[in-house]
């Protein structure tokens, strides 16, 4: 799968997605989600890690093997309480990846839990078409 | 860093440059604490907020068993521990990219108040630990009233 951005391992901080030309509607963060993508025989497994994100708030579309996933966060602040300290910053979630096999776009599923989002994308199988031979003449 | 005859000729004429260099990495560690040495990046990020009443302390923890998370708090720290394994894979799987991080992780922070053990909380939803600190009852603050004569 080919695709733009390129994490470091090391880093834990949160990166954040290249600005292009077009802003965002909304202000406010968008990061790129650590995923590790995986091949079995069967199917093309994505796993991304969004923490925060409600089954709701993901969003996952397909077209023409580029696979878009973006999460929303709806952050939460304590009531009363101030932020003294922070370490990281809470933004939506966005990334593409462009698919270079064939998937079976009807067969996709997609599970959230606990901020993981695990996407399978099921081969598509070479459809064998036996062509029947006319005799002529 | 000459050696004048007010110093006395003590010492070598490197301990000053030593002083020096011990001042300089000071000065660098606080500004870029992690960067400096070669230490991983203290994992996970948390966020503290604080109230008269009590801390609250977020970290973003995708993918933990709920079960498995240890928080522990005595007087003013807090340490968080848990573990993440790595998914494991069928046979013949074949990674394609590798970024999500795998392992056991610890991290302990000071809080600028004690907290009372025994009513901590913490939550965790969509990937993310909310403890709830509320601050212990010794370590309040005490209105002094001023008496005038």
């Amino acid at each position: 799968m080919a695709e733009q951005t390129n994490l470091q391992i090391q880093e834990t901080e949160k990166q954040e997605v290249e600005q292009s030309a077009a802003e965002p509607t909304r202000t406010g963060y968008i990061f790129v989600p650590r995923t590790d993508i995986y091949e079995t025989d069967e199917a093309i497994h994505v796993v991304c890690d969004m923490p925060g994100v409600r089954p709701d708030g993901a969003d996952i579309t397909l077209e023409q093997n580029m696979l878009s996933v973006s999460g929303h966060v709806e952050p939460t602040w304590p009531e009363g309480y101030s932020l003294n300290y922070a370490e990281y910053r809470i933004g939506d979630y966005e990334r593409r990846f462009t698919l270079n096999t064939e998937v079976n776009e009807e067969a996709i599923e997609a599970k959230l839990n606990n901020g993981v989002l695990h996407i399978t994308l099921p081969k598509m199988r070479p459809t064998r078409h036996k062509i029947a031979i006319q005799a002529a003449g | 860093m000459l050696m004048t005859p007010r110093l006395g000729g003590f010492g070598s004429p490197w301990r000053e440059m030593q002083r020096l260099r011990r001042e300089m990495n000071e000065i660098l560690e606080r500004t870029l604490p992690w960067r400096t040495s070669g230490i991983a990046p203290a994992y996970p990020a948390m966020n503290v907020w604080l109230a008269d009443e009590g801390a609250f302390v977020t970290a973003e923890l995708p993918g933990i068993d709920a079960n498995a998370i240890e928080i522990s708090a005595t007087d003013d720290t807090l340490t968080v521990r848990g573990n993440r394994p790595a998914e494991e894979l069928p046979e013949g799987a074949v990674y394609h990219r590798r970024e999500r991080g795998t392992g056991s992780f610890s991290r302990s922070i000071t809080l600028p108040f004690s907290v009372d053990p025994n009513k901590v909380d913490a939550a965790y939803e969509h990937g993310v630990l909310a403890i709830r600190l509320p601050r212990a009852e010794h370590d309040k603050p005490r209105k002094i009233t001023v008496k005038t004569a």
